[in-house]
């Protein structure tokens, strides 16, 4: 027979010794931002910015207040000066970044899936990747010209190191005990790259899109500060040289806005592609 | 069919893993592979179901499939290996897309086989959103599929909480009741083989050599009644003492290691 203790427990009658609350001591260290707090940081930075400004405690010459850079912005849109800018670095870096993303793409591929690619592509990838990529515009102009071709190449370069390293790092990090499953049905190799590789890679492949893109709008700005007449990293230098730095802020919150664009287009690419982690 | 371990040797580098395991599941048949931890029972499985190549010696099959059957060696695995980025159905589809079936044909066998494992209501949930237990199911209703004639299982229950083990025992002895498909069940648990096996293979430390072939008198229809439990814990005991001494040795040299 079990013996069996009352349904309702009642506390220790011994009152000699006083009972005292668990001191609560954490739960993991778990920061979470608030939903506004980055927003309202922001808006007091700016206002704080453009009090300085009004109020004249900083020169307008070396920090022009926010309402100055707007209003650059508004004058670059309505003469038409902001969109040619523009329409000259989304073109390169679009161009430069689909190349070198391709490329990457294929060559982290055959890295993370073949032995004697990854015995070759290592090496040069390691020995090739740290060298800064600006370094080799002067190089590239001498072998494609001065035009669009080398600053092209210059971004296609950057986007294809990093580009290749998440590819294989994604590749590598897919669960092998997925591999032998799909091999002890007999799923072709072609299927299993489509079907269980690449949906696995995905992850590490966005987070390289994401650092990709920041690399290309790095290249962009550099490449147009060396050598070309049009795009936002020829017109911040230029505006800099005329120390008209309005202008030139308004050129890096341009910057700023397509580096946060792109940021989003990739967050909605892994909210759509990566729903099921 | 037959399965056939013939004379399989298995070494990783200088390490002996396997030594001459020769041992024949036959059709219908299920063989249960246990020894101490580290003895090369799940290498031995993976050399049956063609996912590594033995040192020396082979596995073989004799004999002919199902017709209908469209992978006669069939894994289900510890970890259950399912695609997280696909749904319930979608992964017991993922062995039916190369089968050369319609997707009509596809459909129908994929809930057949979700409803032979109480899966149906699940079919477009993620593995995420799944316990354990029908996590398995998953991977059982995908082995289902494809109509083996053997089914390969390393070690099936060792991940999941006593209680869902329980079920899915339930589930394995029913869906091996009618002898249509074999299986070899390599396991640590001792209860779970006597429970399921017609014949336990029992392999000493590393290497693996095979020291018992040990047949279990009852069928599995009869295991389950009051007066075979005696039977059965007496035959679990007599497969501690074959392995008690070589699990401790085992677990000496793995802490030594």
């Amino acid at each position: 027979m079990l013996d069996r203790a009352p349904a309702k427990a009642s506390p220790p009658d011994d009152a000699s010794t006083e009972a005292r609350p668990v001191v609560f001591r954490g739960a993991g260290f778990a920061p979470k931002a608030g939903r506004y707090s980055g927003w309202i940081a922001l808006v007091l930075v700016i206002g704080l910015w453009q009090l300085a400004g009004s109020a004249g405690w900083v020169n307008p010459l070396f920090l022009p207040p926010p309402t100055a850079i707007g209003l650059a912005i508004w004058k670059l849109a309505m003469s038409g000066a902001l969109w040619n800018h523009v329409s000259a670095s989304v073109v390169r870096i679009g161009s430069g970044w689909i190349l070198g993303t391709m490329a990457g793409v294929a060559v982290g591929f055959a890295i993370g899936l073949s032995s004697l690619a990854r015995g070759v592509g290592i090496t040069f990838i390691s020995a090739l990747f740290p060298i800064p990529k600006i370094a080799l515009l002067p190089l590239l102009i001498l072998w494609l010209g001065i035009g669009e071709e080398p600053k092209i190449a210059t971004i296609a370069l950057g986007v294809f190191f990093s580009t290749a390293i998440s590819v294989y790092s994604g590749v590598d990090a897919v669960p092998r005990n997925l591999i032998r499953m799909a091999q002890s049905f007999g799923v072709p190799f072609a299927s299993i790259v489509r079907r269980v590789v690449w949906p696995g890679a995905l992850p590490s492949i966005l987070a390289g899109f994401r650092i990709s893109a920041s690399v290309a709008l790095l290249l962009v700005v550099s490449a147009e500060m060396i050598g070309a007449q049009f795009g936002i990293g020829a017109f911040v230098l230029q505006a800099g040289n005329l120390m008209q730095t309005d202008q030139l802020l308004a050129g890096v919150v341009v910057l700023s806005l397509f580096g946060l664009a792109v940021g989003k287009l990739i967050n909605w690419l892994e909210t759509r592609l990566l729903h099921w982690r | 069919m037959d399965l056939i371990s013939d004379h399989i040797s298995h070494r990783f580098g200088a390490l002996e893993v396997l030594d001459d395991v020769s041992f024949t599941v036959r059709s219908g048949e299920v063989v249960a592979i246990v020894g101490p931890s580290g003895c090369g029972k799940s290498t031995l499985l993976s050399i049956l179901g063609g996912l590594l190549q033995s040192s020396s010696g082979r596995a073989e099959w004799r004999g002919a499939p199902p017709p209908d059957s469209r992978n006669p060696l069939t894994f289900v695995f510890q970890d259950f290996a399912l695609l997280p980025w696909c749904t319930v159905a979608e992964n017991v589809e993922f062995p039916l897309l190369h089968a050369g079936l319609s997707e009509h044909e596809r459909r129908a066998v994929v809930e057949d086989a979700l409803r032979r494992t109480s899966l149906s209501d699940f079919c477009g949930a993620y593995p995420k959103q799944l316990s354990g237990g029908m996590r398995q199911r998953v991977g059982i209703a995908r082995a289902l599929a494809v109509r083996p004639a053997i089914l390969l299982m390393d070690e099936p229950l060792s991940a999941l909480d006593s209680q869902t083990r329980e079920l899915l025992m339930e589930d394995f002895i029913r869906l091996l009741a009618d002898g249509s498909m074999g299986a070899v069940y390599v396991t640590h648990n001792l209860e779970e083989a006597v429970r399921i096996a017609d014949r336990i293979v029992v392999l000493s430390r590393r290497p693996g050599r095979i020291r018992q072939v040990v047949s279990i008198p009852l069928s599995r229809s009869e295991r389950g009644d009051i007066h075979a439990r005696e039977q059965l814990l007496a035959l679990q005991s007599e497969l501690w003492s074959l392995i008690r001494e070589q699990a401790v040795e085992a677990e000496r040299e793995v802490q030594h290691a």
